[in-house]
């Protein structure tokens, strides 16, 4: 079921089935296509299904931007221990909404992507990630995982091939660290989502200690149209070094907010004028968070000329995350934001580094007061110098997730806390409303 | 403890899907399942599931507690999560979630005396697009307004059991 009309200026990739009729069922997958690219992977060699794959420039979608070809090459192919395909589904960066779309219009779609990368390490068992909330994902991907099984996609000697995989659907229970690759890992062990000291990563470490192949839904979705129709056809679809399409989900203050489809080095002014229809209530933009929460956040100016990809954001010391775009119009109070922004950490640190699990927690609390009316002067610098201290030095990147994107709100908005001060009322929430606990 | 033979049969399936020794993996499924079932997660089944995958009661409530979606409390039969995160947010999601306690009377985490509702503001639930966006137990509700919740709510209310 697609919840938002779909846009004229998408380029469908990914979602070429959604709108199909039962476009999740394996007739409809294998009616378009579907497991086509798995048989042709099938007689290739494990390093030329690796070097198509590099050769699409694909980089994952969960959020590092890593080249996904290179991540696989890491996998010691030839190890005597069982290797892994894990798969990423623990979506939770605020924003981000794209893989609950991919998994509920097209599962077979990442089933296929699951196996050629299964076959591309010699792996022989999978596990797919799901968040708790997710709960009707878990049934929707079940009844594909059995649908392939009924079929001969999954199981023994698929296809005649002689290539064998299971694949497993696993539930989270609500945990945003969850989504980082090693805190997964060791919920899908029954733990706690901690993260792992690396190295070693989990190319050669992962779940159980396996070898393991761990990458995002949107990753994984791509890789059966790569392998179809060939790196270099999805490389050009982006841009150099960006290649293919990213699913992107426009949120907040725009006319049309939905999840799109839309090649990589889409200008970001069309995204929002044209894809997202404009800014709600004609409004002008204020503030632009390109790829969820914890990306640093870009005025409206220095949104001119800016594309949707890797490089263009990194040029403007922001990242192009996960494709959870947050569209905030003038009447934004950003301090408000950066509150939500940083409760939202606060909760979610697993506690094991003090300068994410005290520096979120103090920030936390310094934001709710000033967003009161309780703030000083001093505290302005304060938050900007407790941020700056916790970034790098903490061993997962929630740390960083936190003091991102508030460095570049009281560095780009100062005058907003400016105004917050000596008590004054919030000169942009007009209900009263405040953020509780 | 004994649960609906369709629960047995997803523990049964989930012990046979990770490597041999590693039942563990199967634990935060199970509790998250069985809690579904019974309600809550009480000690008892801690117990029960520490037993099937061969970890110890400790283990059990250690990941227990790290979890936000495990509860050792009873919910309402209809626990109304209400996103505040930051997309919700820009769409008054936290004028909804007020607008949510004052309607049930009741604030985070609390349980309305009939036991059938209970309220709980959640993070982001991966509904960003849609905003502001509540789930009801594991159904999802898009573009939620106030008066949306109102109907949903009364409606919910005259269910029969």
């Amino acid at each position: 079921m697609l919840f938002n009309e779909p846009s004229p200026l998408e380029t469908k990739v990914l979602t070429r089935r959604f709108g199909l009729p039962n476009s999740a069922s394996i007739d409809t997958y294998l009616a378009t296509e579907g497991y086509q690219a798995f048989l042709k992977a099938a007689k290739m060699k494990p390093e030329e299904i690796i070097g198509e794959v590099k050769a699409s420039n694909l980089r994952g979608r969960g959020g590092a931007g890593f080249p996904t070809g290179m991540k696989w090459g890491f996998v010691p192919r030839t190890s005597p221990k069982p290797k892994y395909i894990v798969v990423n589904g623990d979506e939770s960066e605020p924003g981000t909404c794209k893989d609950r779309v991919l998994i509920e219009n097209d599962p077979h779609q990442l089933i296929e992507g699951v196996l050629i990368a299964g076959l591309s390490v010699d792996a022989h068992a999978g596990y797919i990630y799901i968040r708790g909330e997710y709960r009707y994902l878990i049934e929707v991907m079940e009844k594909a995982i059995a649908e392939a099984y009924e079929k001969g996609w999954l199981g023994k000697n698929i296809q005649g091939t002689g290539f064998d995989f299971e694949l497993y659907a696993h539930t989270g229970a609500g945990a945003y660290e969850c989504g980082e690759e090693s805190a997964l890992l060791e919920s899908l062990e029954g733990k706690r989502g901690i993260p792992r000291i690396r190295p070693p990563f989990p190319a050669v470490a992962g779940a159980f200690q396996s070898p393991t192949i761990l990458n995002n839904v949107e990753t994984f979705c791509a890789v059966p149209a790569i392998l179809r129709d060939g790196g270099a056809a999805f490389a050009a679809l982006g841009i150099p070094k960006s290649g293919g399409t990213k699913m992107t989900c426009l949120t907040g203050h725009v006319n049309k907010p939905g999840v799109y489809e839309l090649r990589l080095g889409f200008p970001v002014k069309q995204m929002i004028e044209e894809v997202g229809g404009g800014i709600r209530n004609g409004k002008k933009l204020k503030a632009f968070v390109p790829g969820g929460s914890s990306c640093p956040v870009l005025t409206a100016a220095e949104v001119e000329g800016a594309t949707m990809d890797y490089d263009s954001m990194a040029a403007r010391k922001t990242m192009l995350g996960s494709g959870g775009v947050i569209i905030m119009d003038e009447d934004t109070c950003m301090v408000k934001a950066a509150l939500r922004i940083m409760r939202f950490y606060a909760h979610e640190s697993c506690g094991w580094c003090i300068p994410c699990r005290e520096g979120t927690t103090w920030l936390k609390k310094i934001l709710m007061r000033f967003h009161d009316g309780g703030g000083t002067r001093t505290d302005i610098d304060l938050i900007g110098d407790i941020a700056k201290n916790m970034l790098g030095r903490t061993f997962c990147p929630l740390g960083d997730a936190a003091a991102m994107p508030t460095i570049s709100i009281v560095e780009k908005f100062r005058q907003e806390f400016e105004d917050h001060l000596n008590g004054k009322p919030c000169p942009y929430e007009h209900s009263g409303s405040v953020v509780t606990v | 403890m004994t649960f609906s033979a369709q629960l047995e049969a997803r523990f049964d399936k989930l012990l046979k899907s990770y490597p041999p020794g590693r039942q563990r993996s199967a634990m935060i499924p199970m509790l998250l399942y069985a809690q579904d079932e019974i309600g809550q997660i009480t000690d008892e089944l801690v117990n029960e599931v520490a037993n099937r995958i061969g970890s110890t009661p400790l283990q059990v409530n250690e990941v227990l507690s790290y979890y936000s979606m495990l509860h050792t409390k009873p919910l309402g039969k209809y626990h109304v999560q209400v996103c505040t995160n930051i997309s919700c947010l820009l769409h008054d999601g936290d004028k909804l979630y007020e607008h949510a306690c004052k309607k049930l009377g009741i604030g985070h985490k609390e349980v309305t005396a009939d036991g059938e509702f209970s309220i709980e503001e959640v993070e982001c639930m991966g509904a960003c697009s849609w905003a502001p966006a509540i789930q009801v137990n594991y159904d999802f509700h898009h573009h939620v307004t106030p008066e949306k919740l109102d109907q949903l709510l009364d409606g919910l209310r005259k269910k029969p059991v």
